[in-house]
């Protein structure tokens, strides 16, 4: 007897909602486990951790502070990951867009009236990301160059650029040698909602229901998806194939060079180190955990930004490392990439020995 | 020592770890499988050498502890991509995010109640250049020659699993299941077997690549001690067309270009470190261009064909 895996016709409604669910737990159940063997309650630090997040509004403000950058960050993955287009490049892009918004915010200051200030800012964020996600994606359509490793490495280059700038052309003369640009002009800054919490997260809520509509409900959005299923079907039905898919990455990396806009004009009010907070990264997992779907990207990334704020909050009550949070997220994905194969495909027992197995298939 | 010659004995010893990682990498990748835990497993490779080598002075347990821990996070891989047929690309950098969270973590909580139980600041047993006698005075070889034991692993690593890759049976097994599973499968090859056995003998190379961090290259523990190098490494992969004899040439190259920032920043100037620093990303980069824009090229220099591609005998 063997176990033979069938792929299912159409996805599993249940396991799309159960996996993901499940993982949670699992997650929660092995970090748990490490806490015990350092003899620490995990009860206790779980609820220490879900106070610190969501328990005041302090917490909350902060939850959304990082909540926010994974929002975007996790829709501009999701819409590439679509096409199945593995942008693994957000951190890059978000990097980006924080350099060109503080490049407007530092120089065009005196050029553009107060009020288009800010948005003279978010718009460069966006066309920053986009500029940074235009090259992984020209590559592939035009030479087939593997986009996964050219965002990867572009990643490294967007941060090193950035700190070339605040050490360097960008450093602040009034700084005390601290590592930063001066502060934008008050015109730049991104009002804020409550605490740190700016109208950013208006923006990606806002953006998240858009997307979810141009995936679901425009002829594009139809487009966008036959690509991801099948490019060849969609070239047979007329559907500019190469075009759709650089549109899309530029899109993409428009929501992550949004990000890095909103953090440079909401948070640090200038360009410093720690725009490289690895939330390109989280925003993977963010995509991943939410099935690609858009209206589940807001609520996955408060559920992260909550893991990593409540990872901070422990380290203050409990003097616990605050990288618990970080190994938390990470091993919420492994549950979960196993799950996907339940989702796709079905798992039938049967008599047959492998080596049979294999002489059908290859008939 | 002339001036030649330090600069090449600091990048022989910074290459020593991206070589560990990169033939690991190279190995398993060739069998199809590409792991972007790199910089997590080397990660865990270092606190996890560090702290036995803290606790028992034992360097050899060190090593030992670090390849099984490597060996451990590889498997995980390997069953997540091989079994459950999980996309490489996020189940990799999932082992990365997890590695540098993890590592982090033990080193605040493995170390001495003394120290506030963390790994930081303390010392432990490290390796420590070994000479060998009557190469000291010859100007080039007095650099290769003044080197830690494990960085004369690594001169016999390179030779080695060349011929083991190209020359021996078991190493055409490898490179056929990379290109071309079916045909591997049907000639009696255990295609799935094989993708495990690689993987997780990467990951053990891959943690040794850390461990000499911890141990040797900067002695003690500190967070992210590996400092991108998994990423580095890659690039040296595709830099090196999976050919571990080649390896050697972008590990000396960027193992070279960390040695001439030292220098850099001790004459005070580091703006052009940045641009430096980017090189290896950018020479990626262009190496990618290029073999895809000349896809018999491609060919030649042997990107594994099959590469991230999961086996699967039931879907035709």
């Amino acid at each position: 007897m063997s176990i033979v895996f069938e792929k299912r016709k159409s996805v599993s409604r249940a396991a799309l909602f159960a996996v993901p669910a499940v993982s949670f737990l699992v997650s929660l159940a092995l970090t748990g486990i490490v806490l015990l063997i350092f003899g620490t309650d995990p009860i206790t630090t779980f609820a220490a951790m879900f106070a610190g997040a969501f328990g005041s509004a302090h917490g909350f403000s902060e939850t959304l502070v990082k909540a926010i950058p994974l929002m975007l960050t996790g829709l501009g993955v999701a819409l590439a990951f679509k096409l199945k287009f593995w942008n693994i490049g957000a951190e890059g892009q978000l990097v980006l867009g924080g350099i060109a918004a503080s490049w407007v915010a530092l120089f065009l200051g005196a050029a553009i009236p107060p009020a288009l200030l800010l948005p003279a800012c978010i718009l460069a964020g966006c066309a920053g990301g986009a500029l940074w996600a235009s090259v992984p994606a020209l590559l592939k359509t035009r030479l087939k160059v593997d986009e996964s490793l050219v965002t990867l490495m572009l990643n490294y280059v967007a941060i090193l650029f950035a700190e070339f700038l605040y050490y360097g052309p960008w450093r602040d003369p009034k700084g005390y040698g601290f590592p930063g640009s001066a502060p934008f002009p008050d015109a730049a800054w991104l009002p804020k909602i409550f605490g740190r919490a700016h109208i950013g997260l208006y923006f990606a809520l806002g953006l998240a229901i858009l997307l979810w509509i141009i995936l679901k409900r425009t002829r594009w959005g139809f487009e966008l998806s036959i690509i991801g299923a099948s490019p060849k079907a969609a070239r047979y039905q007329g559907i500019s194939v190469g075009g759709n898919i650089v549109l899309a990455v530029l899109l993409s990396g428009a929501l992550s060079g949004l990000a890095g806009a909103c953090e440079v004009t909401g948070i640090s009010h200038r360009l410093q180190q720690g725009l490289n907070l690895g939330y390109g990264f989280t925003a993977i997992i963010i995509a991943w955990m939410s099935q690609l779907n858009p209206l589940a990207i807001p609520f996955v990334a408060l559920l992260m930004g909550g893991i990593l704020v409540g990872g901070d909050q422990v380290q203050l009550m409990m003097g616990l490392p605050s990288s618990m949070g970080v190994v938390m997220q990470g091993l919420i994905l492994f549950p979960m990439l196993a799950g996907s194969l339940f989702t796709e495909y079905r798992i039938r027992k049967t008599k047959r020995t492998p080596k049979a197995a294999c002489v059908e298939g290859e008939a | 020592m002339d001036l030649v010659s330090s600069i090449l004995a600091i990048t022989v010893r910074a290459g020593t770890s991206l070589i560990f990682a990169t033939v690991g990498e190279i190995f398993t990748e060739r069998a199809g499988i590409q792991n972007l835990g790199i910089e997590g497993i080397m990660l865990m490779g270092a606190v996890a050498s560090f702290a036995t080598s803290f606790y028992t002075q034992n360097l050899a347990l060190a090593l030992a502890v670090a390849v099984a821990v490597g060996m451990a996070m590889a498997a995980v891989h390997a069953f997540l991509t091989v079994t459950m047929r999980a996309n490489q690309v996020v189940c990799g950098l999932s082992m990365t995010l997890f590695g540098t969270g993890f590592s982090s973590f033990l080193g605040q909580r493995l170390g001495p109640a003394a120290n506030n139980f963390r790994l930081m600041g303390l010392k432990a047993a490290k390796f420590s250049p070994v000479k060998i006698e009557g190469l000291a005075d010859v100007p080039v070889l007095s650099a290769l020659a003044g080197q830690d034991i494990l960085t004369y692993a690594v001169y016999l690593l390179i030779p080695l699993s060349w011929l083991y890759l190209y020359k021996t049976r078991p190493g055409l097994w490898l490179r056929s299941v990379g290109e071309d599973p079916q045909t591997a499968d049907a000639m009696g090859i255990g295609v799935l077997k094989t993708k495990y056995l690689y993987t997780i003998l990467g990951g053990g190379m891959m943690a040794l690549g850390g461990a000499h961090l911890s141990l040797s290259y900067t002695p003690g523990w500190s967070e992210n001690i590996t400092g991108g190098r998994g990423w580095i490494v890659v690039a040296l992969v595709i830099f090196s067309m999976w050919n571990p004899a080649r390896a050697v040439w972008g590990a000396l190259l960027f193992g070279g270009i960390n040695a001439v920032q030292f220098r850099l920043q001790a004459s005070g100037t580091n703006i052009p470190a940045a641009f430096l620093n980017m090189l290896p990303y950018l020479g990626t980069i262009a190496v990618l261009v290029l073999m895809t824009w000349w896809e018999a090229l491609s060919k030649k220099i042997g990107a594994p064909a099959a590469l991230g591609v999961p086996y699967m005998r039931e879907d035709k």
